[in-house]
């Protein structure tokens, strides 16, 4: 729904920017200033012609004026925000942010993609310090080069300090940074060519959890290839395609457990309840809320998000739904996925909302199981997961509070804060 | 009697300039490069000062310097700990485990043998 101050906000902007006054372009529309200066403080409604006449007397379009940022750059923004531990001073106005994305769609557009951009070159910053610290061969040859320098120092150090030093030890010595040096000029090829490696050997900017949610995504999680039998040849390379295979052989065996044509037409009947479904195909709730999530568009089912976490609450599978927010780590506790966490086996049903005027509402269906069959000796690893639903508009009388994380949450009064948010009021 | 110094290193070469130099201080050097027996010969040389690389084959020198503070018999004994890298998250990890001393390779000849006088107590 248009918010009347954010559309006189941009009236204003944008006819300063023309630099018409007031009376202008009042004048121009066929009203008093007056009335526009009402409209521009937001206390006036616009709409319909009064819209297309001013928007064309601004050389825009109605739409221009009459849209809202959506939620999605909102939370864009406020997760830019979120991402700098440390404010700079004076705070962005965080409680202002919506009035920013409007009055100022392009730079709004311009912080958000420069928060994902920063947060793509800090994750590959991490995977390239990680592989400085961790990288076996490099390690390796670092140890070389500073052994060889060790030992040659020592030697020649000796060599240097004892002038008399008869000549079986000198030649012993010679003979030993003779060596070392010849090991150490090794090492040091090595660490060139390491150093030297063309960019394809290094780490992707993007890590292979994100690259393999971006295989998934372009497909909405369903694999026509799998569906019929057979297997999808277009996987990415390296650790990405390690997950990707691995989530394929899940969904292979979901597909076997709950062919496509026959799962579809029951969860129409059973209005997509996942409970009645696991009954009558004689399966495990997870394995229905999976192979939901994998019924494919343009076959009359709503649209269906997945998150599926392990133990640490760490979410490790996701199939994002239009509106939701779900951070992998740190998330809001409140979300029934981490409430089945804490009681294996019993289902949760709960409507779910974010904050925010016309915040969506969500219905949510969470399990938690084991993830395999646990041995006697080994910790048995636990497994949620959680099925979203967009639910209808209206309050439901059990729905949870959930937000994205603490430090974006507007909910001050929540129980389950862990950490102040760094906005100032209610949404 | 000569003082005794026992080596932990893998590095022959860095065995022979080490035990060259501190022979000439004096001092009677053992020697050992394998990780996984290092802290029983600890146990039962009963060396005055343990020099000890952080890389070792079969079990690392980190590995090594908890194993000899967890031990009675050795516990106290001086540990100089050597270890190709500087980093500051090194340092503390062998402090924290209890060496006496750190020292980053590479090193100056007099260094080392200052270092081995002092953890001596002279």
């Amino acid at each position: 729904m248009p918010d009347h101050a954010s559309i006189g906000s941009r009236i204003r902007d944008r006819r300063q920017v023309c630099g018409l006054r007031q009376a202008e372009l009042a004048a121009g529309v066929g009203i008093s200033p007056s009335y526009l200066n009402l409209i521009e403080h937001g206390r006036r409604r616009i709409a319909g012609k009064l819209l297309a006449d001013i928007a064309r007397a601004l050389d825009l379009d109605p739409t221009a004026l009459g849209e809202a940022s959506d939620g999605n750059r909102l939370r864009s923004l406020r997760a830019a925000v979120a991402a700098v531990p440390d404010l700079a001073r004076p705070h962005p106005e965080v409680e202002r942010v919506q009035e920013f994305a409007d009055r100022f769609p392009g730079w709004a557009a311009l912080v958000a993609a420069q928060a994902a951009r920063v947060e793509v070159l800090e994750g590959r910053v991490t995977e390239l310090s990680g592989r400085l610290s961790y990288d076996p061969d490099l390690a390796q040859a670092l140890h070389q080069v500073i052994s060889g320098v060790t030992a040659i120092r020592a030697t020649s150090g000796i060599l240097a300090e004892n002038p008399d030093l008869d000549r079986d030890w000198q030649n012993r010595f010679l003979g030993n940074i003779r060596a070392d040096s010849e090991a150490l000029a090794q090492a040091s090829r090595a660490l060139v060519r390491f150093l030297e490696a063309p960019a394809t050997t290094l780490p992707p900017s993007v890590s292979a959890v994100e690259e393999a949610e971006r295989w998934l995504n372009a497909r909405d999680h369903h694999i026509p290839e799998v569906e019929s039998g057979g297997l999808p040849v277009d996987l990415p390379d390296g650790a990405a395609g390690d997950l990707v295979r691995a989530w394929v052989r899940r969904y292979a065996e979901d597909a076997r457990a709950l062919p496509l044509d026959a799962f579809s037409s029951a969860a129409q009947q059973a209005a997509h309840d996942p409970a009645p479904l696991a009954r009558r195909f004689g399966v495990s709730l997870p394995q229905v809320l999976r192979r939901l999530a994998a019924l494919p568009a343009g076959m009359g089912h709503p649209p269906m998000g997945l998150a599926i976490c392990d133990a640490s609450g760490t979410i490790t599978h996701l199939k994002p739904l239009e509106g939701v927010t779900l951070p992998r780590a740190a998330g809001c506790p409140l979300w029934p996925l981490f409430e089945a966490l804490a009681r294996p086996g019993q289902g949760v049903r709960a409507h779910a909302v974010l904050p925010g005027q016309n915040a969506p509402r969500f219905l949510c269906h969470a399990v938690a199981s084991p993830r395999e069959v646990p041995d006697w000796d080994s910790p048995g690893l636990i497994e949620g997961t959680m099925l979203l639903t967009p639910a209808a508009p209206e309050v439901q009388p059990t729905e949870r509070h959930v937000g994205p994380t603490c430090r974006i949450c507007p909910r001050r009064s929540c129980p389950a804060r862990r950490e102040p948010s760094i906005l100032r009021g209610e949404l | 009697m000569a003082r005794r110094v026992l080596l932990i290193e893998d590095e022959p070469n860095i065995i022979e300039a080490l035990s060259f130099i501190l022979t000439r201080d004096g001092w009677t050097v053992h020697t050992h490069a394998d990780g996984a027996t290092a802290a029983a010969r600890v146990k039962n040389g009963s060396p005055e000062v343990v020099v000890l690389d952080a890389m070792l084959p079969g079990r690392s020198g980190f590995d090594i310097l908890r194993d000899l503070r967890a031990d009675p018999d050795t516990a106290s004994v001086p540990v100089l700990m050597l270890t190709a890298r500087g980093q500051e998250k090194d340092r503390e990890l062998a402090m924290r485990l209890g060496a006496t001393e750190f020292m980053t390779k590479p090193f100056a000849n007099s260094e080392i043998v200052a270092e081995v006088r002092r953890l001596a107590g002279g």
